[in-house]
């Protein structure tokens, strides 16, 4: 016993402090004393409760502490911390009284490492959604080339369906525009926007839906990086434009889509033909159209040309043949001409009137008369023998 | 929500460019006849085509769905 101990000074009014009150003085000793202050450690015996509390330990190579974050402080975070992560943690030391136990209640937690938290979600959901095939460039669908009903899943009052809108109906108000609002961030906005994708899953004839937000920043993003988000993108049944934040934002959302825009402008663009162009495309068809008829009723024309000369040269040939015909047929005719029966000797009587003589009869004694021989008159008189 | 065509647009026109390609082409089992037919449904195409791009006016609607799951469709200002 020390002498500068006064042994009974410490005596309290009853005669003994309980042990609640004295962890009571000491939490509140340590509360009054220690401001919530960042600590820096590695993480160890992790445990994640049913209740959703985290429960581990932080440590370096001197000391340990023992953690808590509750569950309305870790839900925020994308994923839980793995044993040996270093990290910083934004807490208040406390005494836990139940146990008597001097504790950090931690109220925001950063991986120390690039990306961190963020990064090692990010890593995990993609391997899941790799395993089950979902970011197979295969499984990637064609866009259709003339939307007629898109589904637009995004805030009802953010710029990207402002955007989406105004590009949508300047280049094809061909479309119908149909708006599913959901929220995009903040707590439980990942459950929305699921729900949100049910409801897009029973729209009767839609050909397209464009999915996404404007930029903001990593934690705004992030529920476009929930596996369960991206899965329900993957799960519908037609094809999906994802825009979500700028350029450099990656999402997994933008991973398991048909195709990924940098802007929900752009994505817009990309999902929409443009009006003009159509109707030009229509204008070239019916010239086409109509050219394709004209060429086939001029062949129809050359065809008719080229059977009416055939006609007309069947004709010549039956001529012709017919002609041969007539010349056979004057030749039979020619073979009939007395002058033919002249030839063979035989030879015509004829009087001076040129009757010709027949019959016997017909020559009285002394009769002059003419004898036509086959080359000429020869003169004769009939008279007795 | 409005009954869709039974003729989708993108059909349209795909039936559109097989008339043209039927006609362009040197198949003569296709006589004047059909070809004025041909040519005549795809006049009626074009037309149609047309009127649809042409008479749409953008229109923005919004998908809600209420506790018991249904949903219904209204007009959407942006």
């Amino acid at each position: 016993m020390g002498p500068g101990l006064d042994l009974f000074a410490a005596v309290a009014p009853e005669g003994a402090w309980t042990v609640s009150q004295v962890t009571r003085r000491a939490r509140a000793l340590v509360e009054g004393g220690l401001e919530p202050l960042w600590v820096r450690g590695e993480i160890s015996g992790f445990k994640a409760w049913q209740s959703g509390h985290w429960y581990f330990t932080l440590r370096d190579r001197g000391a340990q502490i023992r953690c808590v974050m509750f569950q309305k402080d870790n839900r925020r975070l994308p994923t839980a911390p793995a044993d040996g992560l270093q990290v910083f943690v934004f807490a208040r030391p406390t005494v836990w009284e139940e146990k008597g136990e001097f504790r950090l209640t931690v109220a925001d937690l950063l991986s120390t490492e690039a990306g961190g938290l963020w990064q090692l979600a990010f890593e995990k959901a993609k391997a899941a959604l790799a395993k089950d095939g979902l970011l197979d460039p295969a499984r990637k669908r064609p866009l259709p080339p003339y939307p007629l009903r898109i589904a637009l899943v995004t805030s009802p009052d953010g710029a990207a369906l402002r955007d989406i809108i105004a590009v949508a109906g300047r280049r094809w108000p061909v479309a119908e525009l149909l708006v599913v609002p959901t929220r995009v961030q903040g707590d439980g906005a990942e459950d929305e926007i699921c729900a949100a994708l049910g409801l897009v899953c029973r729209i009767e004839g839609l050909d397209l839906v464009i999915i996404g937000r404007g930029g903001g920043s990593r934690e705004d993003l992030w529920t476009f990086n929930h596996e369960r988000v991206a899965r329900a993108v993957a799960a519908l049944p037609v094809p999906v434009v994802s825009a979500v934040g700028h350029e450099t934002d990656v999402t997994l959302c933008d991973l398991v889509a048909d195709l990924r825009a940098p802007t929900p402008s752009a994505a817009a663009e990309s999902a929409t033909p443009d009006r003009g162009d159509v109707l030009a495309e229509l204008d070239h068809l019916g010239v086409r159209l109509a050219r394709a008829l004209g060429g086939r009723s001029g062949r129809m024309a050359e065809r008719l040309a080229r059977g009416f000369d055939r006609l007309t040269g069947a004709l010549e040939r039956r001529l012709e043949r017919h002609g041969h015909e007539l010349a056979g047929l004057a030749g039979r005719l020619d073979a009939l001409s007395p002058l033919k029966i002249l030839d063979r000797g035989y030879a015509v009587a004829r009087d001076r009137q040129g009757r010709v003589l027949k019959h016997v009869a017909q020559f009285t004694d002394g009769l002059p008369f003419r004898l036509r021989v086959t080359d000429g008159d020869v003169a004769a008189r009939a008279g007795e023998s | 929500m409005a009954p869709r065509e039974p003729l989708s647009f993108a059909q349209q026109l795909d039936r559109l460019e097989e008339i043209v390609r039927r006609l362009e082409s040197q198949d003569l089992n296709v006589d004047l006849d059909e070809a004025l037919k041909l040519f005549e449904e795809g006049v009626e195409r074009l037309r149609e085509a047309r009127e649809r791009l042409t008479a749409a006016e953008a229109q923005v609607k919004q998908v809600l769905a209420d506790r018991a799951g249904n949903f219904k469709v209204e007009d959407f200002d942006a």
